[in-house]
């Protein structure tokens, strides 16, 4: 076997690339994201009376536009979970957490968020979480920091 | 009702490790020696630089290394008016360069215009290198290229490399 040359072996380097993208919300989301940085959680009510979280413009079942706010609550049960073992660098989190759907007490859908259950033992479908909230909210859905256990808050 | 968001700062930001491969690999190590080294096909013939160690259309591997000069011929430019490239002031020229010797062109930079004078297709440049103790394997070795005082080469020398 011949000994490999380190000045033939094949280089190597770091490179990045990263896509400035700034993206546009439209008017429904915009008004969602607005305030959660009033810290305040807005759904919106579809054709057949029930409250969409996250609010979307247009009527799922119908397609009519959609235009009745309807202020929801800061906690709620989730409805399904996936444990992580090893967040990843973009996670909300920097320990292991919960991916969960939740749905939020005044809402008839649910939402994606995070839940900081410590363990994984602590997580169960139809537990109560409220939402800890960022200490600076800027108008973007991770002014939800992540949701908690109830009894935790 | 709260100030709604316009919109928000979404970048996509993409970590890879760049392996070039061992015949880029040669030739960037090339490059760190003042040198441009490319691979020529045995069976079209064409040179390529940098070389991928094989020809795309012959699907043979390339191996005979092919010392390139450091003069070549614009084929075709865009001048830039955005400063997407933080460290160049636009405008700038970006321009496709056919090394003497070569029959794939290089992209980079282009400076040193004298004033009055127009970048053209067919124009002659050359490379201007880093200092010596700045040499390292990457094309920046080359900091851009520069006119020459040559007569534009001729359309049908470089139109089948556009």
């Amino acid at each position: 076997m011949t000994q490999t040359n380190p000045d033939l072996a094949p280089l190597s380097a770091p490179h990045i690339l990263e896509y400035p993208y700034t993206r546009s919300v439209g008017p429904v989301v915009g008004r969602f994201l607005g305030a959660l940085r009033d810290r305040k959680i807005e759904g919106i009510r579809a054709s057949d009376g029930r409250v969409l979280i996250p609010p979307v413009e247009y009527d799922p079942e119908t397609g009519a536009e959609l235009s009745e706010w309807v202020d929801v609550g800061t906690s709620g049960v989730v409805t399904t979970w996936s444990w992580v073992h090893k967040p990843r660098l973009k996670h909300p989190l920097r320990r292991p957490f919960a991916w969960a759907l939740i749905k939020l007490d005044g809402a008839d859908t649910a939402m994606l968020h995070a839940v900081d259950a410590g363990d994984e033992s602590k997580m169960t479908t139809g537990m109560r979480v409220a939402v800890r909230w960022r200490a600076q909210t800027e108008g973007h859905i991770n002014d939800i920091e992540c949701f908690v256990p109830e009894e935790a808050e | 009702m709260s100030e709604p968001v316009m919109g928000f700062g979404a970048p996509i930001r993409l970590e890879y490790n760049y392996t070039p491969g061992l015949a880029s690999s040669r030739y960037l190590r090339s490059i760190a020696q003042r040198r441009i080294v490319g691979q020529r096909c045995p069976s079209c013939k064409k040179v390529y630089v940098p070389p991928r160690g094989t020809c795309p259309t012959c699907a043979v591997p390339t191996e005979e290394e092919v010392e390139l000069e450091h003069k070549g011929t614009i084929t075709t430019f865009c001048i830039v008016n955005l400063p997407f490239y933080k460290e160049i002031e636009p405008p700038y020229v970006a321009a496709s360069i056919l090394l003497d010797g070569a029959d794939i062109a290089l992209f980079h930079l282009i400076q040193e215009v004298p004033e009055g004078r127009d970048v053209t297709m067919g124009m002659r440049v050359e490379a201007v290198w880093v200092d010596d103790a700045d040499l390292a394997p990457t094309l920046e070795s080359i900091k851009y290229f520069r006119p020459i005082d040559e007569p534009d080469a001729p359309y049908d020398s470089y139109k089948e490399h556009l």
